[in-house]
């Protein structure tokens, strides 16, 4: 994978999937107009905000409640490359891993980041550059078995290649 | 992270999943490649499923057995886009040629699952919808995934997992009169939080699981997910083998944990302990006594789901509302689970009661607990519901407010305009 580079959008714990993705959008159908709504209901307009390479930072359980992967797939389309959280809920990060979006798990993640913050992801060197606050954050190792399911850019992608 | 030494013995998570993968050995933080007894789909099917499998430009699927195919959120369709949600999902089973495809006439997924036999002990079972926890009353392994996966395992029959550590709940004495397992799962899940089983599994022993009914202890299962939890497996009894020989399902293989397992945690909780309590606006794990709440007036009760619209919720709340009247400024919606549950609640005489009190009854479907249809909730409006989450805006409005409990505080709070104690009505 190679480096990400972006800025940061900072929220709070407990993110839900109905935050990401109110359920009212969900028969919606078209990945484009779905994503117009993202996190709509506790921040207002952010879908116009987001620009490729940028990434979420987050508290404790980023992405709980349902198994919509619409609230994956909507940070997908915006060129959201990562997701950096103090902890996730498992659905969530099964389905970050599986299209493709680096989820980077991180003590006090919160504290680190700021609004706003360009920062740059490095897996080979293990690190978050902060250019912002002028800080280097080192990160855990992310398991080969997903390394290489994010490296195919999506879990279908490597069913494809082994097809 | 591993914290199984060479000895210990395992879990019925670990034995499961090792059962059902070339790694005989698991322990947990391991990564394993495992096969899939059955997968079950809803309206997600022709949400991404449909449109990422074709993408894998495959002309069939791994086993036209093995999946379980319902409709069940939008039933019946209450919009143009939901009928061609239906649409594309339907051509899609007889496209690959599910052998399963339930239709929408039969009730909410988890429940019709059951009922028919599909999950049985043993079994290793993912789904699209995050409440497939549930069948861990039946002491399967069952956990809710994506769309992505749900199309890995269309084409592969397999999925990878990450061996969880275990918790275990031992529950003793039991429950009191009106005081239900809803009761008990939300207490647990205020006292360890949302991310409080984050990834893990659970596990229930004790004599106070073995004196829940599958009913109450298909609750329990449904709602761990709120702690975050991966599973939520009882250990199997008597109660399970003669329900299932009630429902004349065999072929299937009861899993212990070794006496040695190793747990990450250990919780103890005595059921006679258990009061009446709410989970408040916005999370699930905000929950109160009900004798501490101050005086909340409601403007809904919603009493259905797949958490509490079981035959035994049904009727514990008539008994409430039997020869009574709702309050008048308040709206009761009552959604039996599944069709079976409907017919049952019909000849026993609760359908009458809940008429009688002024309910409105539903079809089954999973209605307004999404905020889907059949009773979303107006700006400022306030409901007490027996359904699982209480998200911002999950029912309806975003300025909207949602209670949940139990079918028996749920009804009794029907009764007085407000919420209360079932044991004060
Ligand atoms: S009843 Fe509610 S929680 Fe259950 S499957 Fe339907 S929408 Fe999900």
């Amino acid at each position: 994978m190679k480096e990400i580079k972006g800025k940061v959008f900072l929220f709070g714990d407990d993110i839900n999937t109905d935050d990401i993705v109110p359920h009212q959008y969900l028969n919606l159908r078209d990945d484009n107009e779905i994503t117009k709504h993202t996190l709509e209901n506790i921040r207002p307009n952010f879908a116009e905000f987001v620009r490729e390479g940028d990434v979420i930072v987050a508290g404790k359980n980023f992405g709980s409640g349902s198994s919509r992967e619409e609230a994956v797939n909507v940070l997908k389309t915006l060129g959201i490359k990562a997701v950096i959280a103090e902890s996730f809920a498992r659905i969530y990060f099964r389905n970050l891993v599986n299209l493709g979006i680096l989820a980077i798990k991180l003590k006090k993640a919160k504290e680190q980041f700021s609004e706003g913050d360009n920062i740059i992801i490095t897996l080979d060197n293990g690190e978050i550059i902060n250019q912002t606050k002028d800080i280097r954050i080192p990160i855990e190792k992310i398991p080969d078995f997903l390394l290489k399911i994010l490296e195919s850019g999506g879990i279908l992608n490597k069913i494809k290649k082994s097809k | 992270m591993n914290l199984l030494t060479e000895n210990s013995g395992k879990t019925i998570a670990e034995k499961i999943l090792s059962d059902h993968s070339s790694n005989k050995s698991v322990s947990p933080g391991e990564f394993i490649e495992a096969d899939i007894d059955l997968v079950m789909v809803h309206e997600q099917l022709g949400g991404r499923i449909h449109k990422e499998y074709e993408k894998l430009g495959l002309d069939k699927v791994w086993d036209t057995e093995k999946i379980f195919f319902i409709l069940d959120h939008w039933v019946p369709a209450p919009s143009i886009e939901a009928a061609k949600m239906h649409q594309d999902c339907r051509k899609f089973a007889k496209k690959y040629k599910f052998k399963h495809d339930l239709g929408m006439d039969k009730g909410i997924c988890h429940q019709v699952l059951t009922e028919l036999g599909f999950a049985k002990p043993g079994m290793l079972i993912v789904g699209s919808d995050s409440h497939t926890t549930t069948y861990g009353a039946l002491n399967c392994f069952s956990t809710g995934i994506g769309a992505t996966d749900v199309s890995v395992v269309f084409a592969t029959g397999k999925l990878w997992f990450m061996i969880p550590e275990t918790q275990k709940f031992f529950l003793e004495g039991q429950l009191r009169e009106k005081i239900m397992s809803k009761d008990l799962i939300l207490q647990i899940i205020g006292d360890i939080s949302t991310g409080g089983a984050e990834y893990k599994s659970i596990e229930f022993h004790g004599d106070g699981a073995k004196s829940l009914s599958i009913d109450s202890r298909m609750t329990v299962s449904n709602m761990v997910v709120e702690a975050g939890a991966k599973s939520g497996i009882f250990i199997p009894d008597n109660n399970l083998v003669e329900w299932l020989k009630g429902r004349s399902i065999s072929n299937y293989k009861l899993t212990m944990p070794d006496d040695n397992a190793a747990y990450t945690e250990e919780f103890n909780y005595n059921l006679s302990k258990i009061v009446p309590v709410v989970a408040k606006p916005s999370s699930p794990d905000n929950v109160v006594p009900v004798s501490e709440l101050p005086e909340i007036k409601i403007d809904q009760a919603f009493l259905g789901s797949c958490t509490n619209g079981r035959l035994e919720d049904l009727r514990q709340a008539a008994q409430i509302l039997k020869n009574k009247k709702i309050y008048r400024d308040v709206r009761l919606i009552v959604i039996p689970a599944s069709k079976e549950i409907y017919l049952n609640a019909i000849k026993e005489g609760l359908i009458e009661i809940f008429l009688n009190s002024n309910a409105i009854v539903g079809n089954p479907t999973c209605g307004p607990c999404f905020g889907g249809h059949l009773g979303v909730l107006g700006p400022d409006e306030v409901c007490i519901s027996t359904t699982n989450r209480n998200f911002i805006g999950r029912m309806g409005d975003v300025s909207s407010k949602i209670y949940l409990a139990s079918p028996t505080t749920t009804a009794a709070s029907a009764l007085k305009g407000k919420i209360v104690d079932p044991r004060e009505v």
